[in-house]
């Protein structure tokens, strides 16, 4: 596989850095990332996996765009109202870089075939807003052994995790936070400030394209918290937990 | 002994296992912690032994996206 003169020139400015350059551009075309959940964070994440010339992006998301998404999902526009988002995304993105290849799957992760799926492809970013999604995603990426990268924000908070199943020791999703109930807090009914998702949102692309790039140089077996009002960033070593009932090499 | 939960100085007058230090302090579940800037597995919560000047952080879990 080769850049064309087309690709050399859009990813100029990646072919310059030492750190991605022309074998790391090539590592990202040939690469396969799933994003599930096309809201606040999958937009921006989208957005940049895109423009960066990673060669195959699968849409998750059921939903269609209302009103109330506009404030934050900075892919849609107003004449988007009502349509698939999935759809609408891909769309977007096919115009930002015809070269690179965009499958939509307008279902919940739960009924999308979701392990078949992510057995070909390189990196899952989780960008949804519930409790049991993350579950779900997170045991079937841990099963077929595909690196996680976990974002979340609500009001003024962000978080993210990158999880690299193909390392036993590697922790999980679960090992973190093992008893979430649905009853928690999500962006409709608590809030959030829109460029925190952009933040976040961010990171995730950023930590699939080194992941993709050079697995040493991500952000594995951290939890990154994001503090919007206070402008701090905190960093926290996790472990796996050995009673983790997904993980847990003592269940 | 002296220690810290989310940056507020506490004194604890015996040691304490973490699950009720930060229980006392206020934390509802659920939530993740972390001493010293390294995670605590739940499972080690209760039998977690505390030293002097040890540093808490109470994690809330953010689901929102």
């Amino acid at each position: 596989m080769q850049l064309s003169s087309q690709e050399q020139l859009r990813y100029s400015r990646h072919l310059l850095l030492d750190k991605i350059g022309e074998a790391g551009q090539l590592k990202l075309k040939k690469s396969h990332v799933v994003i599930v959940g096309c809201g606040g964070l999958g937009c921006p994440a989208a957005l940049y996996l895109a423009a960066s010339g990673v060669g195959e992006l699968t849409l998750i998301d059921a939903d269609n765009i209302e009103l109330s998404n506009l404030q934050r999902q900075i892919l849609y526009k107003t004449n988007h109202l009502k349509r698939s988002k999935v759809q609408t995304a891909a769309n977007q993105l096919q115009a930002l870089n015809p070269e690179i290849k965009l499958n939509t799957i307008e279902n919940t992760v739960e009924n999308a075939d979701f392990s078949a799926l992510i057995n070909t492809a390189d990196i899952v970013l989780d960008c949804t807003d519930n409790a049991a999604s993350r579950y779900f995603i997170n045991r079937a990426c841990w099963q077929q052994q595909v690196a996680l990268v976990s974002g979340a924000a609500i009001r003024g908070e962000g978080q993210l995790m990158v999880f690299n199943f193909s390392e036993q020791s590697s922790p999980c999703y679960q090992c973190v936070y093992p008893d979430l109930s649905e009853e928690n807090l999500n962006c409709s009914n608590a809030g959030v400030v829109s460029p925190v998702l952009g933040i976040i949102g961010s990171m995730q692309a950023l930590e699939a394209i080194k992941l993709l790039v050079d697995k040493k140089s991500s952000q594995q077996n951290k939890l990154l918290c994001f503090d919007a009002w206070q402008m701090s960033f905190h960093q926290f070593n996790l472990i796996a937990d050995e009673h983790c009932k997904i993980c847990g090499k003592n269940e | 002994m002296k220690i810290t939960v989310n940056g507020q100085a506490i004194e604890l007058t015996q040691a304490q296992p973490l699950l009720k230090v930060v229980e006392d302090f206020g934390a509802l579940a659920p939530f993740a912690l972390a001493v010293n800037g390294q995670f605590v597995p739940k499972s080690q919560h209760q039998a977690f032994v505390l030293n002097e000047g040890d540093m808490i952080d109470i994690l809330s879990p953010v689901q929102g996206g």
